[in-house]
């Protein structure tokens, strides 16, 4: 089994990303490494853009993530709704 | 009155396709060949540039967007940093030397990745991977100037970081860092990306940034962690390319695959050994530790390589050639590292010193099966000496590996007793390695590394002195005379950290003593 | 095996002989890790080689305890990691050494502190 994971900043503008990604990958876990967000997880892991607005109550552009995220793990795949990391294997 | 047909915006993919390569063309005034001199001759063929996936989606406008606010935040930290004097809340001002490398060994290659990845941006035939580059371009220099700004205040009070362009151009152990990347950018463009975007920016970019932004963290940097975690935001797309690029290249052509595994052997090893400099900050130059180098190595390295060679097995890649031998070196290299610097301390532009009993009592629960029986009794010897004042300072210049270019401090795999040595002749002239990787890189291209700049050879060839300097005049003294040439102000850069005036700044600052500064 | 390139790639070499005011010689004392590494000089061809032990690695090596203890007669060389029995009365060319050879000795006995290789 291979690990996924992605790194945010530890602060308010990361917390609903985090708080999505946490509901809509139940292997998911988070860790709290000095400064930073790091969830892993089981093959895949998929960040859900309406998941995210659900949270915020306004728009949120999944570009966004990049003001804040610090570093991952796993290949990517990318759209208007949803990035995904997996290994492929 | 008509309601409004609200046009359902094109998706991302769709948006970015039609911004980057739907923009670019064939030409016919000139054969593409012609207009692309550069991605063929290594030998890797593409046959469809259309099979590339465009790895991060931003647009340029999100680009600038994103990329301007997190500016925005950054600088807004760095200035906050000052105005506060955040330079009085590190742990101690031990701690400094570790930025004095950051700004005099890193920052530079982030120099030379934006000339990198300017020059391959251009050289790629297909537009998705030019403009790829062209962006992590663009990102490199940000990261030169941010890490040049967010550093540029400790300058104000602190030794050692006052040229850094000049000393990395010059100074022996900053050979490392600027060979390497010479090495990677002298490359051709496929090289180039393995070498930076995948081995490095993918495979071992961890290793500098996230511990060590951790390390920053927790002894009160928060300049450093903030242009850290500002900085990896980038990398994370750094990262995507250099895995959309081996994908590429494995999946264009079965005659590829060689090729690309000779560059992830090569380049796997020149990245581990340029990381030896960031195993000794992190294990002797942080006053509070957040974990080793052996940990973050297992974490960072071995646990996700796994993951991802197993990904690559299907193209017929292996792991890395030298793989066992820097997961054996992970006890040994931080050790080994710090102690050659403690050695050649009079000539480096940071400073050194013995480590406390607390902190070597940290080391050998980190490294129950080596620190105490191979590192601790030299350390143990010094402090002694010191105490005396004997501290010891080596005045005899290092032999260095002709490849990596580092003292020649690393030991036989399976035996850390003994120092390894290898060799092999070329046009009649023997040249030396620290490993059989070392040798083996030389080996296969001994027409570049023969033209290799040792910072000791140059030294005694008469190179390393101002110009107007009379090495017959009397009174010469040559170690002075090249330490001028380094710039580097003796007793105020350079020796222990005990006694510096770094030391008793900060005391004075921080309205200490100097030993009640000592935690 | 040799560089991939366009157009004829065939550039001097740094360190050839000719470049240096004498042959350059590596050295390094085993079991003496220390030192971080072995050292680089240029010594001149003609040096005795005994000068070595009495005139030159002094400065370099004899701030460890074990250094003043040595016995220069007792002391085991190798040359490229081959055991080598040098002429203590010979030049270094006469014993064979050219620019950018390695030398290594071995202080029986004396193998760091508290034989620690260090």
């Amino acid at each position: 089994m291979s690990n996924v994971f992605i790194a945010f900043q530890d602060n308010e503008d990361s917390r609903p990303i985090i708080e999505a990604i946490l509901t809509d990958n139940a292997a998911a876990q988070a860790t709290y490494p000095t400064g930073l967000v790091k969830i892993d997880a089981p093959d895949r892991l998929v960040i859900r853009r309406e998941s995210i607005e659900e949270l915020t109550g306004r728009p949120f552009d999944l570009q966004q993530i990049h003001v804040n995220l610090v570093t991952l793990s796993g290949r990517i795949d990318e759209d208007d709704d949803q990035l995904s990391l997996s290994w492929i294997n | 009155m008509d309601t409004p047909v609200i046009k359902k915006k094109i998706g991302l993919k769709e948006r970015y396709a039609a911004m980057t390569r739907g923009l670019a063309w064939d030409t016919t005034y000139q054969l593409m060949d012609k207009v692309f001199p550069y991605d063929k001759y290594e030998g890797i063929k593409i046959h469809d540039w259309d099979k590339w996936e465009d790895p991060f989606r931003l647009t340029m406008d999100a680009y600038w967007k994103y990329q301007g606010e997190k500016e925005k935040k950054l600088y807004a930290v760095i200035e906050a940093f000052a105005q506060n004097n955040g330079q009085l809340g590190v742990t101690d001002a031990r701690y400094l030397s570790a930025l004095k490398i950051f700004l005099t060994g890193v920052s530079p290659l982030e120099y030379y990745a934006y000339r990198g990845f300017a020059h391959v941006g251009r050289q790629f035939t297909g537009a998705g991977a030019r403009v790829a580059c062209q962006m992590q371009s663009i990102d490199e220099l940000r990261h030169n100037q941010t890490q040049t700004h967010a550093l540029s205040h400790y300058n104000k009070y602190f030794n050692g970081m006052h040229s850094p362009k000049h000393m990395y151009d010059r100074v022996w152990y900053l050979s490392v860092p600027k060979s390497f990347f010479e090495d990677a950018y002298t490359g051709g463009p496929f090289e180039f990306l393995t070498a930076v975007s995948f081995s490095f920016e993918y495979v071992l970019t961890n290793l500098l940034f996230v511990p060590f932004m951790s390390g920053a963290a927790h002894n009160g940097d928060l300049s450093t962690v903030t242009f850290g975690f500002s900085a990896q935001s980038d990398e994370s797309r750094h990262m995507t390319l250099g895995i959309e690029c081996i994908k590429f290249m494995l999946e264009q052509d079965p005659d590829n695959v060689p090729i690309v595994q000779r560059w992830i052997d090569k380049w796997f090893w020149r990245g581990y050994r340029l990381l030896s400099i960031v195993a000794m900050m992190q294990d002797y130059m942080l006053p509070k530790r957040v974990m080793s180098w052996r940990e973050s190595w297992e974490m960072y390295v071995e646990k996700n390589g796994e993951s991802l060679f197993r990904d690559l097995a299907r193209y017929g890649i292996r792991k890395p050639k030298g793989w066992t031998q820097a997961c054996e070196g992970k006890d040994h290299i931080s050790h080994q590292t710090f102690a050659v610097f403690y050695n050649y301390a009079a000539a480096a532009a940071f400073h050194t010193w013995v480590p406390e009993e607390k902190e070597m009592a940290w080391l050998s629960e980190k490294y129950p099966e080596t620190f105490d029986s191979l590192y601790k009794p030299r350390w143990d010897y010094w402090r002694e000496q010191a105490a005396k004042g004997n501290r010891f300072y080596q005045k005899t210049l290092p032999m260095l590996c002709q490849t990596c270019q580092i003292p020649m401090i690393f030991t036989e795999p399976g035996d850390a007793t003994k120092i390894a040595y290898r060799e092999t002749e070329h046009k009649g002239d023997k040249y030396h390695f620290c490993s059989d990787h070392c040798k083996d890189i030389f080996e296969n291209e001994p027409e570049k590394y023969v033209q290799a700049w040792l910072p000791p050879q140059q030294i005694y060839q008469g190179n390393c002195f101002k110009e107007g300097v009379d090495p017959s005049a009397e009174g010469f003294d040559p170690l002075l005379a090249v330490l001028d040439y380094y710039n580097l102000k003796v007793g105020r850069d350079n020796f222990d950290f005990e006694g510096s005036e770094d030391q008793k700044n900060f005391a004075t600052w921080c309205g200490d003593s100097v030993e009640g500064v000592k935690k | 095996m040799s560089v991939v390139s366009l157009k004829l790639y065939d550039f001097p070499a740094k360190d050839l002989r000719e470049n240096f005011p004498a042959p350059l010689l590596f050295i390094g004392w085993d079991e003496h890790l220390m030192f971080g590494a072995p050292i680089a000089l240029p010594l001149p061809s003609d040096t005795p080689f005994g000068a070595l032990g009495s005139a030159v690695l002094p400065g370099i090596y004899g701030y460890h305890p074990d250094f003043n203890k040595i016995d220069w007669n007792t002391v085991a060389w190798t040359k490229s990691g081959q055991p080598w029995k040098p002429d203590l009365g010979k030049s270094l060319a006469e014993n064979g050494l050219k620019h950018k050879d390695v030398i290594r000795f071995r202080t029986p006995g004396l193998n760091g502190l508290n034989s620690s290789c260090n």
